[in-house]
């Protein structure tokens, strides 16, 4: 087995909604599980999103293997029920498995989870760092843990509630149970990804998000461009239909080969739909500069087209496994 | 024998948004949906073309865009209506906005609700803290209870409410009831039982409950909670009452819920579970917004034909080969893209063929200013039919016929 082609081990994955975030997640699992490596890919959110790109069904409470990778590697996933979870944790901690069960019925459980100020956000990031560290014969049962986490907009609430717990709870269990996730969130085994797109709201929440994950020392990774086009024009047609612009005018002439219907309207089309196109992805190439001025590792997935499957996922982690051994030589 | 006709596509009904916020029973407008899908951008979009149709309207965003929120005149977080400067004078009608600020609306309510000393205790207590600035419900519940003051005031002819960017959309309805229950029911009832003089007995649940509660959130928190409740009694029922309220008026005539999606697979899920959810609580929903689409330009060249002629112009060769064969490449992804977003689409009207739709074209870039806003508003209320290709504001592309 080649050395892992990244030394942190826990890989928390956010970025605004609609950026494609649990896609990221579960390739970057991928990438991480490859030459013999087990990953396990968790799901925070209840949308069962995971199961959907590995074409299963729907996951339960329980680490089941999703996808094999190259060299005999494996990705796990673990879709955090947070009832489950509790109950566990009463269990783990007090045996009180049976106990949690009566408290159900009456309602306790909805009452700890869905109401006690971030309890949930607590019982989530505690079993991330149960899983993190958990040991078998010696050595880590995971290789790497890849969290499909909350939006950009709640990251730091959610990776820090631990810590607010522990102010609210001064001391007892909750409390000592906070300090040991903080201590594993905020060590240089975690690294905290930010996927984004090129456009300029996703960017600017791309940059706040790092700005309130540095103020509470959390660890920050690479920021993952995804859904990255290619112009489709030549450069000097990019550049003249996004200055200048076109006309149908212009294209006519060339468009006459292809004896197209004899309607000037579709040169016309054709000409604003270029415009359009070019000046479109001017922009975005514009926030290029955003992005690499965040000053953290940067790797573009492109956009495919298409359904994205098994096969696509694949092609998207290969990207990512080159973009990790790069970052961390880098680092 | 001629081969059996296949089942009809069902047609989306047209969604006519002017008519709804032109509509002077109509009262309240709430747009829901998945997070990322331009929620806030169409409810400003909306409150614009209110005004400008002559109705005094305020539009409640819970979490707008920095830029989009100066644009409005919501440089600060101050939680009350704002009216917004409209240039050029088209408007007839006012335009109000407003960003909630959740934890101020919470301390409104318990300084409405107690005297000042009790609501400073509470106010000062650490739960009381945590729960009205971090607690992930409490948005949901406050952007409902600002709902139903700004409703309560009759200051203004329609109100436009932005939801928060939960988990998921129903969190907007299922919060408040949550958090309602929470602050009214039994547990917390239970827990404040230890800071009441003269509690005599308890059930041998509520003991187990206690000191399991104790164990995992340690005896001081639990000392905070139960400070908290004793300080709230007096608002008890108050909380669970206004929740139902403000849920009531969301039944009542003069509600619209507007679900808006991205044509993506996992926005339009969200979307169903939305209208599946509005129609078992009998909630009125005037249909379905798919936002950000990408329609062509013509719609009168296939995908298949523009690549073949692309490569016909490339072989016939000349100087501006290459950028014609490039355009109808460009074309040709367009048409691909258009197709699977109304292909997406398809899927929602065959699941919910009664629920109307209208497609939004994506802006060339963020919509952050008035023109733009008011660009949105004329695709978001624009006549079903009037349409530079003449494809309708229903769809994407045009229907197959045949």
């Amino acid at each position: 087995m080649s050395p892992s082609p990244s030394s942190a081990r826990l890989h928390v994955v956010t970025g605004k909604g609609g950026t494609g975030k649990t896609t990221v997640a579960a390739a970057l699992a991928l990438a991480l599980a490859a030459d013999g490596r087990t990953v396990l890919l968790v799901e925070t959110e209840g949308r069962q999103g995971v199961a959907q790109l590995f074409d299963t069904a729907p996951l339960p409470y329980e680490e089941r293997r999703v996808a094999v990778a190259r060299g005999g590697g494996e990705v796990k996933a673990l879709a955090i029920d947070v009832e489950e979870a509790l109950l566990d944790y009463l269990d783990m901690f007090y045996n009180l498995r049976r106990a949690g069960r009566a408290l159900r019925k009456m309602g306790a459980i909805d009452f700890a989870t869905a109401i006690a100020p971030g309890l949930r956000d607590v019982l989530i990031t505690g079993k991330i760092k149960e899983a993190v560290t958990r040991r078998k014969d010696g050595r880590p049962v995971y290789d790497a843990v890849v969290v499909d986490a909350p939006p950009t907009g709640r990251i730091t609430r959610f990776l820090g509630v631990t810590g607010e717990m522990s102010q609210l709870a001064r001391s007892g269990p909750i409390k000592t149970q906070s300090d040991g996730v903080m201590a594993v969130l905020k060590s240089p085994q975690t690294a905290v990804h930010l996927v984004t797109i090129l456009e300029d709201m996703p960017v600017q929440e791309t940059a706040d998000a790092i700005d309130e994950l540095r103020k509470t020392g959390l660890p920050i990774g690479s920021v993952i461009v995804n859904l990255a086009t290619e112009p489709v024009l030549p450069p000097d047609g990019l550049a003249r239909a996004a200055g200048a612009g076109l006309t149908g005018a212009d294209l006519a002439p060339a468009l006459a080969a292809a004896h197209l219907p004899a309607d000037s309207g579709i040169a016309d089309a054709l000409a604003a739909q270029t415009v359009e196109h070019a000046r479109r992805w001017t922009a975005q190439d514009a926030l290029r500069d955003d992005v690499e001025a965040l000053g953290q590792p940067t790797v573009e997935l492109p956009l495919l087209t298409g359904p994205m499957d098994l096969g696509s996922l694949f092609e998207l982690a290969g990207r990512l496994e080159e973009h990790l051994l790069v970052a961390d030589v880098a680092a | 024998m001629s081969a059996p006709a296949g089942r009809a596509r069902p047609q989306a009904p047209a969604l006519d948004l002017g008519a709804l916020i032109e509509d002077r029973e109509t009262r309240i407008v709430v747009c829901c949906g998945a997070g990322g899908v331009g929620k806030t951008t169409t409810s400003a979009a909306l409150a614009l073309a209110a005004a400008e149709a002559g109705r005094s309207v305020v539009v409640l965003t819970i979490d707008p865009a920095r830029r989009l929120a100066q644009s409005l005149g919501l440089t600060e977080l101050d939680n009350e209506p704002r009216r917004v400067h409209i240039p050029g004078g088209a408007a007839t009608g006012e335009l109000h906005a407003m960003m909630l600020d959740m934890k101020r609306t919470f301390d409104d309510i318990v300084a409405a609700h107690s005297t000042p000393e009790r609501a400073q205790a509470i106010l000062d207590n650490p739960f009381y803290q945590t729960l009205s600035s971090s607690f992930s419900g409490t948005q949901e519940y406050m952007a409902m209870e600002k709902l139903g003051q700004l409703r309560a005031s009759d200051q203004w002819d329609l109100i436009i409410v932005d939801t928060p960017p939960s988990r998921s959309a129903l969190d907007f309805l299922d919060a408040p009831n949550r958090m309602s229950r929470f602050l009214d029911g039994t547990m917390i009832r239970l827990l404040m039982a230890p800071s009441r003089a003269g509690f005599k007995f308890a059930s041998a649940g509520f003991l187990l409950f206690s000191r399991i509660v104790s164990k995992i959130l340690g005896g001081q928190l639990l000392r905070d909670i139960s400070a908290f409740v004793a300080a709230l009694d007096t608002m008890f029922g108050g909380f669970r009452e206004r929740a139902t309220a403000t849920y009531e008026l969301l039944r009542r005539p003069g509600t619209s819920f507007v679900v808006v999606a991205s044509p993506e697979p996992d926005a339009l899920r969200e979307a169903s579970y939305f209208v599946d959810r509005l129609s078992a609580d009998a909630m009125p929903l005037a249909g379905l917004v798919v936002n950000r689409t990408h329609p062509p330009a013509t719609a009168a060249l296939s995908a298949t034909r523009a690549e073949s002629a692309a490569e016909e112009v490339l072989e016939a060769g000349g100087p501006d080969a290459p950028l014609a064969a490039a355009a109808l490449r460009v074309h040709a992804e367009r048409m691909t893209l258009a197709a699977r977003e109304q292909h997406l689409a398809d899927r929602f009207t065959s699941a919910h063929p009664e629920v109307a739709v209208r497609t939004v074209p994506a802006a060339a870039g963020d919509v952050h200013d008035l023109d733009g806003l008011r660009t949105m508003a004329a695709a978001l209320t624009g006549a079903d039919e009037d349409t530079p290709t003449g494809t309708p504001r229903t769809r994407i592309l045009p229907a197959r016929r045949g």
